[in-house]
């Protein structure tokens, strides 16, 4: 039984005006439903359900019933990548139709006070919050490195229900919020060598599937660099539901000992099973993709200095949010990359744009989780490696041996 | 019966009762209010004016926002009653104004009977003539 406090009571019974009790209603509701005893305060909130292709009609008129009732956030909230990018979409071959109906729910959102950052990395662009903070966000390779990198507090929030945590400023108490739900459900010993950004998302790949919505914790691993925590958890809430993950002696929780190895641990050997599920495609590759999730300005950096001097044979998309591409573009290394013919492609990614109708049948990227809903989603075939591997597939054509 | 509250309101009505997990999207036709998922065991039935009657929802996020078109084109059902409520369905009632109920044993109720629902109480009159 969910316990209100007296301010809480009065804006469920609607004394703080329709808007602030239709979200309190949603937040009771979840919190009923997920056996929550309470409501609690969140400083932050990152809110999904912003591409037209996952939202329709349908989605976009329920955005613009929460601008005509007059509805504002409370907190600190950013957007989740859109399906276009806002400046370039004409140019880059986005459906004109789609792409008006797209800004129109990018528009509506900023209506309600939202930041219209359209990424899926806030914390690399100033939406960061601190270690034990509760928070509300709702994209997953988002809420998996809050939760593990940063040691923030969040469930895998739904776009209504985050929408609803930032107009009211709190969410329901339960889950990855309380202490008993952190700590770890299952166990890794990973013995497969990790080198690379591709080996971190084939990791998550193989754990993802095993540990389900379980909370991992590995052992094992060499010193984690921050894109390598991107591509894993990025990697196991796409192949299973992992939210929150710990490392051995890195991740704070874990550096912290307030969580420990689980009594079941498996070891992980290979690899080799994730490679091949990731590498469906055949040797000729149409389209390369980095930047899921967004690129930060170190990994667009690094890719403009293998793109020096060089040009693609094939189109290159390099996603960021708007922020970042500023900044690379401040920097010069957006020159680079569009000198080589590459472009930087804001707001959107391959997962939320309709890719399906660019015409590509295999695309070569090094992201776990970008490979995966491409095969299921957009019925595209995918090549997976590293960003060097990905780099020499866009200026031959090829995927590299 | 009581139940709890997911959206709290009042409404009198027949019931159309499935055994089956519900899908919004793709499960019910957002103009006119019937079902279209062919295997369900109410295809080709109509929600819109009922007391809609099923165990859980099902499906794509994207079926919240089906509630709220179905109530906006006046063919959404007059309340929900669910075994056991899940996000999809509860953010879809709240939104469009729908009353909804869960943890009621939906055995009790069959299509055609007379359900009333004010807050947690549940009545249900199967006597009723014409159902």
């Amino acid at each position: 039984m969910m316990e209100l406090t007296p301010d809480e009571q009065a804006t469920y019974d609607g004394e703080r005006g329709p808007v602030q009790q239709k979200a309190m209603e949603i937040l009771v509701a979840l919190g009923k439903i997920y056996g929550a005893r309470s409501l609690v305060p969140v400083t932050s909130v990152q809110i999904a359900g912003v591409s037209y292709k996952n939202l329709g009609m349908p989605g976009k008129e329920f955005i613009r019933w929460w601008v005509d009732q007059g509805a504002r956030v409370r907190r600190l909230a950013t957007l989740n990548p859109a399906g276009i990018d806002r400046n370039r979409w004409k140019e880059l071959g986005f459906p004109e139709e789609f792409s008006t109906h797209q800004k129109e729910i990018i528009d509506d959102y900023a209506m309600l006070g939202i930041e219209p950052t359209c990424t899926c990395t806030p914390y690399e662009i100033g939406n960061l919050p601190k270690f034990g903070d509760h928070i509300a966000w709702s994209e997953s390779s988002a809420v998996s490195f809050a939760n593990t990198y940063i040691g923030a507090r969040t469930n895998r929030e739904g776009g209504p229900s985050a929408l609803a945590a930032a107009i009211v400023g709190k969410t329901p108490c339960h889950g990855y919020h309380l202490d008993e739900q952190r700590a770890p459900g299952v166990g890794y010993d990973v013995t497969a060598t990790i080198s690379s950004e591709a080996d971190a998302g084939a990791l998550g790949i193989v754990a993802g599937r095993d540990a389900g919505s379980r909370v991992p914790f590995f052992s094992g691993l060499p010193p984690f660099e921050t894109g390598w925590y991107k591509q894993l958890g990025a990697a196991m809430a796409a192949a299973g539901s992992v939210a929150l993950y710990h490392v051995d002696g890195q991740t704070p929780e874990a550096r912290a000992k307030t969580v420990g190895p689980p009594d079941e641990t498996r070891p992980v050997e290979s690899l080799e099973p994730a490679y091949e599920l990731l590498n469906s495609g055949g040797e000729r590759i149409d389209f390369v993709s980095l930047g899921c999730p967004h690129a930060s300005l170190e990994e667009i950096h690094r890719i403009a200095e293998m793109l020096r001097g060089r040009n693609v044979s094939v189109p290159l998309w390099i996603t960021t949010s708007v922020a970042t591409a500023a900044q690379a573009d401040e920097y010069g290394y957006a020159a680079v990359i569009e000198g080589a013919g590459a472009r930087v492609v804001c707001d959107t990614c391959m997962v939320v744009s309709p890719i399906e109708t660019f015409g590509y049948e295999t695309v070569a990227t090094n992201s776990a989780k970008g490979c995966y809903y491409l095969q299921s989603w957009c019925g595209v075939e995918t090549r997976y490696g590293d960003v060097r591997s990905c780099i020499e597939a866009a200026c031959t054509g090829r995927w590299p041996q | 019966m009581k139940a709890r509250i997911i959206k709290a309101g009042r409404a009198r009505g027949r019931a159309l009762v499935s055994a089956m997990a519900l899908s919004f999207l793709g499960g019910i036709d957002p103009e006119t209010g019937t079902v279209i998922a062919r295997d369900s065991d109410i295809a080709g039935e109509s929600i819109a004016g009922r007391i809609l009657v099923f165990p859980r929802g099902k499906g794509s996020t994207v079926g919240s926002y089906i509630l709220l078109r179905l109530k906006k084109n006046g063919v959404a059902p007059l309340a929900i009653v669910n075994e056991l409520s899940e996000p999809i369905v509860a953010v879809g009632a709240i939104i469009a104004d729908i009353p909804m109920v869960d943890k009621v044993d939906i055995s009790q109720i069959a299509t055609g009977d007379e359900v009333s629902i004010d807050g947690e109480n549940i009545e249900v009159r199967t006597d009723v003539k014409g159902a």
